[in-house]
């Protein structure tokens, strides 16, 4: 299956792009993109534990079952400040 | 004004610059006696760094969606309230307003409350990221992993808000 994967902030620099496509074997969750990502890009892994993501413009969990046409977008953590 | 900010869209994100009397105008109601606006301004200074201006990015959709999530979740504690959240994008300079925030209750309280909330709740778990500029580099600050779920993150909104 095809998705596509959006990235933000600092992922996005490290990824060289706002925006990629992929191909996932069928079943595949949001880790499992976030695990093909990182084996792309190895300096990605490094918000193995911080990353959130959405799937299809709605938050999401990692466990979440990916389909055919998905839109998945990783998100390093938001801005802070007080 | 800008016509960015003023089509009316109570959530929103623009790169346009922001005007905190058109937001309020959004929450304004005959049954509302209490309107605050709280104003997020990009400041000179940061962690011992002189901050020349900002960059934010956003993901806009899921932007929007966390305000609304945000007001739903205002109104499960404060009934009345009514927001409008206006969040800039791109480069913001020094004075510049990055956010604006409008509550609108009955009374004032849940006025101030809410306000107060919603700039902690977008913290949490806005889709929204800075990168400063400051004298001698860059950096994108990280905050908060973004987790609409995670009860332990709102609680402490709600405790901050209601101090």
């Amino acid at each position: 299956m095809r998705i596509t994967i959006r990235l933000f902030a600092r992922l996005r620099e490290i990824a060289g792009a706002s925006e990629l496509s992929r191909d996932l074997p069928d079943g595949s969750t949001a880790r499992h993109a976030w695990d093909h990502l990182a084996g792309e890009f190895p300096a990605i892994a490094g918000y193995q534990a911080s990353v959130s993501c959405a799937v299809n413009e709605e938050y999401a969990r990692l466990t979440t079952r990916l389909h055919d046409g998905d839109d998945i977008a990783f998100l390093p953590p938001v801005s802070g400040g007080n | 004004m800008s016509p960015g900010a003023t089509d009316g869209l109570r959530f929103r994100v623009t790169a346009e610059p922001l005007d905190a009397a058109s937001t309020t105008a959004l929450v304004a109601s005959s049954e509302c006696g209490a309107i605050t606006c709280f104003i997020g301004v990009v400041r000179d200074h940061n962690a011992g760094r002189r901050v020349l201006w900002l960059d934010y990015e956003a993901y806009a959709p899921l932007a929007v969606k966390a305000f609304e999530t945000i007001e739903g979740e205002s109104a499960d504690r404060w009934p009345s309230i009514r927001l409008a959240i206006h969040h800039r994008t791109g480069r913001v300079e020094i004075g510049e307003a990055s956010v604006v925030i409008a509550a609108a209750s009955p009374h004032r309280a849940d006025a101030f409350a809410a306000a107060r909330y919603a700039i902690e709740r977008i913290k949490q778990i806005a889709p929204i990221w800075k990168r400063e500029h400051f004298e001698g580099g860059e950096t994108w600050i990280e905050g908060a992993t973004a987790d609409p779920l995670d009860e332990t993150a709102r609680r402490a909104a709600f405790e901050r808000a209601c101090v």
